[in-house]
């Protein structure tokens, strides 16, 4: 046990500073992915012929792929065609693609739930359709989808793990070369499970706060 | 049309799914005037209310508030709803604002109001209807009798020309009901314009100048209250208020 320990604590510093970028990518490309999410969910609900069909294809093209053929579109595939990204920033744009989908489904479906009488209660008021939208369905959407959104944020902070195949120098992909150079594996990965359950666990305490604060009231 | 005439409404009709839900209906309102609209369910009373204010669309006839028509091709319906105070049956209050921000949501946003403005206007408002209070409460906290006054609190704030109510106390516990007819007298008294869709008889019979029986999507007879309660010139209507009168002295009749 004590050899685990000074084995873990050798590498600490290592580990944390992939834990940085690890948290990095989850941070900007969730931020990312919200912005996208809800253009892409209003969209979908309010938009046009032409703007609905462009939010559905986008969702439905992105949910059917795999994370990791995406990120090796955007880190492999795009410089063929003279669109060059470093490893970090790659990574956050296939996440951030990627997450945008889900977050757009999420976002969607509280839009849907929110009770008609809310909007016609705006609208009886003088509030126009962009103003019922921006000042009531929205807030109460996202309230609805706060549970679903919650988890797909959490979800997220795991996925960030598949930027160590473009040679991110995240958590994973730092626990990849230890393993290599000390034939630890076992150790190793069982380190950065913890790392990463704790910082899941930090996340879900905060974000339980965030939907005791702002969640459905009835 | 004369000038008093504040909300006027002719020749709507409306389908629903092939059947007719209102059939040529025509009413006005006149300043300070009150008009009970009564009937049994399914009578096209809410459907005909919400038309009033545009929430439902037509599918011919026009409305005019003042000189303005609703129904014109061009019509600003946002500023003419602003000029309407609308009251729904389930309050429909924002439920994810509190008291105060329901009130203050269509004063900064329709009215263009800043803060301090807008929070004097609304506690004026919640004072009216004896809530001062609840200012801080969220919706979730209040009985359906609060709620609801909270929301004509919330239309009176806009200084409306003329007060819709559809089925205010239909939602609501007994006890709740006298304390939205109290505040819904004193509107009266205070000699605002009104037009009020409601179960509640002798409210109705108290408080309207005119009253207005629909059945089948259309307009029965309409007569002042005390001549359309005491001595309807329709067998329909005169059906209706004694069936309403048996089930209150609790005879197994349904009107």
């Amino acid at each position: 046990m004590s050899q685990w320990l000074a084995f873990a604590g050798s590498h600490l510093p290592t580990l944390l500073a992939g834990t940085g970028y690890t948290l990095t990518i989850w941070a900007v490309a969730m931020i990312a992915g919200f912005v996208a999410g809800w253009v892409l969910a209003v969209a979908r609900v309010y938009g046009g012929s032409i703007s609905r069909r462009l939010a559905v294809g986008y969702i439905e093209l992105i949910r059917g792929t795999p994370l990791l053929v995406q990120m090796f579109i955007v880190y492999l595939g795009l410089p063929q065609i003279g669109i060059v990204f470093a490893p970090l920033t790659a990574a956050i744009v296939a996440i951030g693609i990627n997450t945008a989908a889900y977050q757009a489904e999420y976002f969607r479906a509280g839009i849907r739930a929110v009770r008609p009488g809310q909007i016609a209660a705006a609208r009886a008021l003088g509030l126009s359709r962009g103003q019922a939208i921006r000042h009531v369905v929205l807030p109460q959407g996202f309230r609805i989808a706060l549970p679903q959104w919650a988890n797909e944020v959490v979800i997220e902070l795991k996925y960030t793990s598949v930027a160590y195949a473009i040679s991110v120098p995240e958590l994973m992909g730092r626990a990849k070369e230890i393993g290599a150079a000390s034939f630890r594996y076992f150790a190793i990965f069982c380190v950065v499970a913890v790392i990463y359950l704790v910082l899941v666990t930090v996340v879900t305490l905060v974000l339980d706060q965030v939907e005791r604060r702002y969640g459905l009231r009835h | 049309m004369t000038d008093a005439t504040r909300l006027r409404a002719e020749h709507l009709t409306k389908s629903f799914a092939g059947r007719r839900v209102l059939d040529d209906v025509s009413l006005s309102v006149a300043k300070g005037e009150v008009k009970g609209i009564i009937g049994p369910s399914g009578a096209g009373k809410s459907t005909l209310i919400r038309c009033l204010n545009g929430l439902e669309p037509l599918d011919t006839g026009r409305v005019w508030l003042g000189a303005d028509e609703l129904t014109a091709r061009k019509a600003d319906i946002d500023a003419l709803r602003a000029r309407i105070g609308f009251v729904f049956q389930d309050f429909n209050l924002f439920t994810h604002l509190r008291v105060a921000d329901n009130l203050m949501l269509g004063l900064r946003r329709v009215r263009k109001m800043d803060a301090v403005e807008a929070e004097r206007c609304a506690r004026a408002e919640l004072d009216r209807v004896g809530l001062a209070d609840k200012w801080q409460a969220w919706p979730a906290e209040l009985s359906g009798g609060q709620a609801q006054r909270v929301s004509i609190a919330r239309a009176l704030a806009m200084a409306p020309e003329v007060m819709l109510f559809d089925e205010p106390t239909s939602a609501l516990d007994p006890q709740s009901v006298g304390s939205v007819l109290r505040v819904m007298r004193e509107l009266v008294a205070g000699g605002m314009t009104m037009i009020i869709v409601s179960h509640e008889m002798a409210f109705i019979e108290a408080v309207a100048d005119d009253v207005v029986f629909m059945a089948d999507g259309a307009i029965v007879e309409e007569g002042p209250a005390g001549q359309l309660f005491n001595t309807p010139h329709a067998a329909a209507t005169r059906a209706f208020i004694d069936g309403i009168a048996a089930a209150h002295r609790g005879e197994a009749t349904t009107p």
